[in-house]
């Protein structure tokens, strides 16, 4: 099939950046979109110019690197599909795809599709943890776990931390993968002794990391690549009053 | 947002139960209203309750406006480089409207007050006769009115409609179970509201109140 993108195109952090239109022929509809932008970054070498920059790492929709708003959706128009896993055969021969980076204050664009996405790793450093002795494995019986909270717990632990929550956000906010990291922990025993510090540390961290406030659009969970469901910000809400309440 | 949003719905709770008394008749209502005068007499003074509640009421009006600024501006700061192409925001009619819908509620607001409350632009405007002061406002020569007041409460609707169920969310006060319960408790309070509110001019429109 042939179509044509326009992709964000800024050579590096200070460029203004700008829309450019390739033409692309010839794609296969099995190809991943990502090996779509390959075909043609294999053509742009040959022609002598540069290629477009993209993020990407598995192309098997677990490791939250790829990072494109296609078509002004985040992660293109497939539900609970990353960019890598997306595939050309759902769009149409003749169409313009638009490619742009995450949109975001605290997602700076490095270059053309790629985005720095420190600010969650920040965001994961004030509590996105638990502090235990290393060592060998513990024996899995010594902590019983409710099947339900596992189940819960495991839900919220499949976010990838993509950041298409941010993209999508009409707030830029980060409140879905925040929510997710505080509800995989807080829902476990071993994270029960940080869990007040947990929620308020990583709020902190967030809103200094210049992202919005949440407004419960619900953006967020709509392009999930793992389907977060939004309730968990409703369980983030609930363990920062309560740890708000025990700091009084 | 939230704490002060949930003040305001439930004044707009009794508001609404106020007026549906204008159903029972000219004496009635004016006699309501000359009651809500008298609310915490004799340890009040005479239409203390009624300045403590407008001023309570203003600093919540303030301070939900405060909120929703610091939110649109944060929100702002947080994409300076907007999309080139972006689709209409796939939540629902009501959250996308949230600020402009504000907007236009406020603007009702201080039309309303000078309307009914300081009856600078009543066309009847006698303190006191509260009933021919409403009846005369949405008599059906002055439709632009009602027109402007249906629209108006629909607005306030559409603003609870996600307003009440985001405010519950915000305060973190329902389990992730009770999300549907949260939405459709939310829609159904939002419309007994706005049918509430539109009973009164639609009833003084077909004569039912006159």
């Amino acid at each position: 099939m042939d179509i044509q993108v326009r992709v964000w195109r800024q050579s590096g952090p200070t460029d203004k950046g700008r829309m450019v239109t390739y033409d692309v022929k010839d794609i296969s509809p099995d190809a991943s979109f990502l090996e779509m932008l390959d075909v043609l970054n294999e053509k742009l070498i040959l022609d002598g110019d540069d290629p477009i920059a993209f993020d990407h790492d598995c192309r098997e929709g677990i490791c939250g690197a790829c990072s494109m708003v296609i078509d002004g959706t985040a992660h293109g128009p497939e539900k609970a599909t990353t960019t890598c896993q997306l595939h050309m055969r759902h769009f149409k021969q003749g169409d313009t795809i638009d490619v742009e980076p995450w949109r975001a204050a605290a997602f700076p664009v490095i270059k053309d599709l790629v985005v720095d996405r420190t600010a969650f790793d920040t965001i994961i450093q004030a509590g996105g943890y638990i502090t235990a002795p290393t060592g060998a494995a513990p024996e899995a019986h010594a902590t019983p776990v409710p099947k339900k909270d596992a189940d819960l717990a495991f839900e919220a632990a499949t976010c990838i931390g993509c950041g298409a929550c941010v993209a999508a956000c009409p707030n830029g906010s980060a409140m879905l993968f925040t929510a997710a990291k505080v509800a995989h922990l807080g829902l476990m025993p071993q994270g029960q002794p940080e869990r007040d510090t947990r929620v308020i540390d990583m709020l902190q961290a967030q809103d200094d990391a210049g992202f919005g406030g949440c407004t419960n659009m619900g953006e967020c969970s709509q392009v999930c690549p793992k389907g977060i469901p939004l309730t968990l910000i409703g369980r983030l809400n609930s363990d920062y009053r309560k740890a708000i309440r025990k700091q009084v | 947002m939230a704490v002060t949003g949930f003040l305001l719905v439930a004044f707009l709770y009794v508001h609404m139960i106020g007026n549906l008394k204008i159903f029972f008749g000219e004496e009635t209502f004016d006699h309501y209203a000359h009651w809500l005068r008298s609310i915490g007499t004799p340890l009040l003074p005479e239409a203390w309750y009624l300045y403590i509640q407008r001023g309570v009421l203003t600093v919540a009006v303030i301070g939900h406006i405060v909120a929703a600024v610091i939110l649109a501006r944060r929100a702002r700061l947080a994409r300076p480089v907007k999309y080139a192409h972006r689709p209409k925001v796939q939540g629902s009619y009501a959250a996308r409207t949230m600020r402009w819908g504000g907007v236009i509620v406020l603007l009702f607001v201080i039309y309303h007050i000078l309307d009914l409350t300081t009856l600078t632009l009543n066309p009847h405007g006698v303190t006191g006769e509260v009933y021919r002061n409403v009846a005369e406002d949405f008599a059906p020569s002055r439709w632009y009115v009602t027109l402007f007041y249906t629209l108006s409460i629909v607005a306030v609707g559409f603003h609870l409609r996600h307003g009440l169920w985001s405010a519950v969310r915000t305060l973190g006060l329902q389990s992730p179970r009770g999300e549907i319960y949260a939405r459709a408790t939310a829609l159904v309070l939002s419309v007994v509201l706005v049918v509430g509110y539109l009973s009164v001019p639609f009833a003084v429109l077909v004569g039912l109140v006159d």
